[in-house]
């Protein structure tokens, strides 16, 4: 067990450093000159001279080589110092930290409303295979993996907000306005957590040990949902952390839609206003994320499956 | 042929065909020019004349969402070729040769594969610039993974069989070996990812342009007349009603084929979507 | 009046391939503390028959004919009566111990489940009584045993359990459904010892579905034999098994290790086909031309009931 979270452990620290040496990377090889940027931020267009930009360039350590800036920028992450904005100037652990709250809230009221309709209509409809009712779902969770979620948001607008005027376009703090955002980023994984659980259910209640539960006399309820249920899970598990992930990815583009204060539009403006350390930090920031959410799911893995013992495999 | 008794599958790749027979005689088929702009004509609902209405430069919308499907069907089948081509190589290669090289290659998977692919796309894409080519470049690096675990499965187990023995036996070099022996199996669980890949690859090029990277304005392009009709939603909904639709319908066609060939190529295989 | 009476059974499964018949037209009367073995080869229909008593087949499965069990019409049965009768009045060991057991539940629960369901007991006297009959299943350190998961245990303690899970709900009839299928002989005797010890101590009847032989004749009161779907043979163990009067029954025994091991040669038609006459016909040795043309009645010679037109 512990030999198994230090492995994992390990592998953590290796993307995390894989993908900010890529980040990096890419930002020395992008266009434009972050030196310049920084003066343009600081002094505006018009005021700015070569050597001002060359002054800049100097003092935040810009012409040193590129392992060296890296390993500096490292190390000041290291002691918690992300660094300032390039175009704000503000501490980027401040606005990180004031937009997570927000992108948390809602990835997890999305994966609620995804899990609360997916798995119910997953269950119905591999009891029920064959009717109607089995169609309908699949039918359209087929619609769900494949709407894009960008047009959903805006459809979405277009019938509650426009046509209907019952929930705000954009806002946050209020649970109307989380309404529509949510249901936009949870669509997809809903989708997918549907199918998964009606073939996960199919092939478990053909298994064997439903027959010795069913000779029992036990009720058809504690048959599907204790002892069908509990199997079933297992692989849906295993998709739905590695699906959190593409929640994650998700936020970036609802987010930007509904002009929702998370990491996610952090992100994207982040990306659009060259602010190369802000995007630096999320994209660290998204690393983590997916490297701890990827180890919980294993460890509740273990939980679920009594089968699975971390330890032989050390 | 069972593949056609398959109404999905068969569903999926008549829609396909028509998609790009449309996209092919674009300039036969489309009513206007999809660039010209027509100040006056600006933001007309659907009509016969324009039969998707028109954008906000007066754009004919029908035309512009067909000359659309060329640059997404094009973005989508040159990433699904790029990604599966360094996967269908790494695999071989990991599972081929096995050792050092094999656990190098596939901790590289695992590090890719321990990232939300998307985001990386959207910084690779973001920071290099916009174009088409920068989209290609960014989501064809994080679309690879997939291939290459697959095809290093199926080249472990069949390097275990006898034939290859033979084969090496008889002087059959490592190349002969990859290219008639193991080659030949991977094609079929290739062929079914790719197929679901090309419709996600579509799904993410148009999500990349929606955020106003990649492809830009004004080319004909699914997401970003999807982005550039937001401002409109309220007055001309069928700025992004039409553009949407397409994209879902080109998605859920490849997913349907994806879905067939699974059915039909490897009915017991367990090959999970590429994401 | 006999605990539990099949009368003119047939059970259907609606395929791609066409319609399965897997039982047809079978009478079997089983009296209260009898052993009746339903003997035959692999996928002649035996292990449907003893599920479609207990009305546990898949959704494609019909069932029409009568299954009397005391004074209930079985098949007539609301689905929530019917629940009730499993495991309280007839239940079920089911074929192979190593999937039988759920691989996510604590053995503990899977017993308890039983006695909580069918004698409403508090947890407490239930894992008494649970404690008590896997003693006298063979099974010490129970206690022990139930925070096991399923793979934690041996074929054998997974056998056991299942015994047990089995006579929990204190069942008038139990199904055995090849009880020592993949076993070897120690076990096999262990098995049939078990399933001895069951009957004996709680006075239940046993339906036991096998094709071996040996443990039906150390075993049954009664013996019906079945070929593709119907029983061809149906008398006293001892008459059936010493003195068989069916060719496929002949066949059957001479192909025993003891006997020789002589097997019957050619193959049983599939359950898919349609014959007009007697299914054993295009192996049977004694065969006529009336045979394969009309249906085949049973006849009774000296207590045992035969399905063959040999014999008049």
């Amino acid at each position: 067990m512990l030999a198994f979270i230090a492995k994992r452990f390990l592998l953590l620290i290796v993307v995390l450093l894989g993908v900010t040496m890529m980040t990096f990377l890419l930002i020395n090889i992008a266009p434009g000159d972050p030196a310049e940027m920084i003066a343009i931020a600081r002094y505006g267009l018009e005021n700015i001279t070569a050597d001002e930009i060359e002054q800049i360039r100097q003092s935040e350590g810009l012409d040193d080589p590129l392992i060296i800036q890296y390993f500096c920028w490292l190390g000041h992450v290291l002691k918690g110092d992300f660094g300032r904005s390039l175009i704000t100037g503000d501490p980027i652990l401040k606005e990180i930290s004031a937009r997570f709250p927000a992108t948390m809230i809602l990835a997890f009221i999305s994966l609620i409303i995804s899990l609360l309709i997916s798995i119910p209509a997953g269950i119905i409809s591999a009891v029920k295979q064959n009717s109607c009712i089995d169609y309908l779902t699949r039918t359209g969770a087929m619609l769900g993996t494949s709407i894009p979620n960008f047009w959903l948001g805006l459809l979405l607008i277009l019938f509650f907000s426009v046509t209907l005027g019952w929930l705000p376009v954009f806002g946050y703090g209020e649970v109307r306005h989380i309404i529509l955002p949510s249901i936009t980023l949870g669509t997809g994984l809903a989708a997918i957590i549907t199918r998964l659980t009606r073939s996960s259910m199919l092939e478990v209640l053909n298994q064997d040990y439903i027959i010795t539960a069913r000779s029992k006399g036990l009720y058809e309820k504690c048959v599907i949902l204790h002892h069908a249920l509990k199997n079933a899970l297992i692989p849906i598990i295993t998709i739905i952390g590695m699906q959190l992930g593409h929640l994650l990815e998700g936020t970036v583009i609802v987010e930007s839609i509904f002009a929702w204060p998370g990491i996610g539009k952090l992100l994207v403006d982040s990306i659009f206003a060259r602010d190369f350390a802000m995007v630096q930090a999320c994209v660290l920031l998204f690393a983590i994320l997916f490297v701890i959410i990827n180890l919980v799911i294993d460890i509740l893995y273990m939980f679920i499956d009594p089968r699975i013992h971390y330890k032989k495999e050390g | 042929m069972t593949l056609f008794k398959n109404k999905l599958a068969l569903i999926g790749l008549v829609i396909i065909v028509i998609i790009a027979i449309g996209a092919v005689f674009a300039p036969l088929i489309a009513p206007n020019n999809p660039n010209e702009q027509i100040l006056e004509q600006a933001l007309k609902h659907p009509s016969i004349e324009y039969p998707f209405g028109t954008d906000e430069f007066g754009r004919c919308i029908f035309s512009r969402v067909l000359y659309g499907s060329r640059i997404s069907l094009q973005i989508g089948v040159t990433i699904t070729f790029i990604s599966s081509v360094i996967g269908i190589t790494l695999g071989l290669i990991s599972g081929f040769y096995g050792g050092v090289i094999d656990e190098i290659i596939m901790r590289i998977v695992d590090i890719f594969l321990a990232f939300p692919g998307l985001i990386l796309a959207l910084v690779v894409a973001g920071l290099l610039g916009p174009g088409r080519l920068n989209v290609i470049i960014a989501l064809s690096l994080v679309g690879w993974m997939g291939y290459a675990r697959v095809v290093r499965g199926v080249v472990l187990s069949e390097k275990e069989k006898e034939f290859v023995e033979n084969a090496r036996s008889l002087g059959a070099s490592d190349l002969y070996i990859i290219y008639h022996h193991m080659l030949p199996n991977v094609i079929n669980p290739v062929i079914i990812m790719a197929s679901i890949g090309v419709g996600y690859a579509i799904l993410s090029a148009a999500g990349l342009s929606f955020l106003g990277i990649g492809v830009q304005p004004p080319t004909p392009e699914w997401g970003s007349m999807l982005s550039s009709g937001k401002v409109y939603i309220q007055t001309s909904p069928h700025l992004t009603i039409f553009p949407g639709i397409a994209i879902m319908i080109t998605v859920l066609a490849f997913n349907f084929l994806g879905d067939g060939l699974r059915d039909y190529l490897d009915p017991r295989s367990n090959i999970q979507k590429i994401e | 009046m006999p605990l539990l009476s099949i009368q003119n059974l047939n059970t259907v499964f609606y395929s791609k391939k066409g319609e399965v018949k897997a039982c047809s037209n079978i009478n079997l009367d089983l009296e209260q503390g009898e052993i009746v073995g339903l003997i035959g080869e692999t996928g002649c229909g035996k292990s449907v028959l003893g599920m479609s008593v207990l009305n546990l087949l898949p959704n494609n499965a019909r069932i029409s004919g009568k299954i009397i069990y005391k004074d209930l019409d079985l098949l007539n049965l609301p689905s929530n009566k019917m629940r009730q009768i499993r495991g309280k009045e007839i239940s079920l060991l089911p074929q192979s111990p190593a999937t039988s057991l759920n691989p996510v539940v604590k053995i503990g629960s899977q017993i308890l489940e039983g006695f909580q369901l069918h004698r409403g007991m508090k947890k407490d006297i239930a894992i008494n009584s649970s404690i008590k009959i896997l003693n006298l299943l063979g099974l010490k350190n129970s206690e022990k045993n139930f925070k096991y998961y399923p793979h934690q245990l041996s074929g054998g303690m997974k056998q056991r359990i299942l015994a047990a899970i089995s006579i929990t709900g204190n069942p008038s009839l139990l199904i055995a459904d090849e009880p020592t299928k993949g076993l070897d002989a120690l076990m096999k005797a262990q098995v049939v010892d078990l399933l001895h010890k069951l009957t004996k101590e709680t006075g239940t009847s046993l339906l036991l579905i096998t094709h071996d032989l040996k443990v039906a004749s150390s075993l049954c009161d009664e013996i019906a034999v079945m070929y593709s779907g119907e029983i061809v043979e149906r008398g006293s163990a001892e008459k059936v098994l010493n003195n068989p009067y069916h060719p496929y029954t002949q066949g059957l025994l001479k192909s025993m290790p003891e006997k020789g091991l002589h097997p019957i040669k050619g193959y049983s038609p599939s359950l898919l086909e349609k014959l007009p006459g007697c299914r054993f016909y295009s192996r049977c040795p004694l065969r006529n031309n009336k045979c394969n043309n009309s249906e085949v009645p049973y006849k009774e010679i000296d207590g045992t009931y035969v399905r063959c037109f040999g014999f008049d």
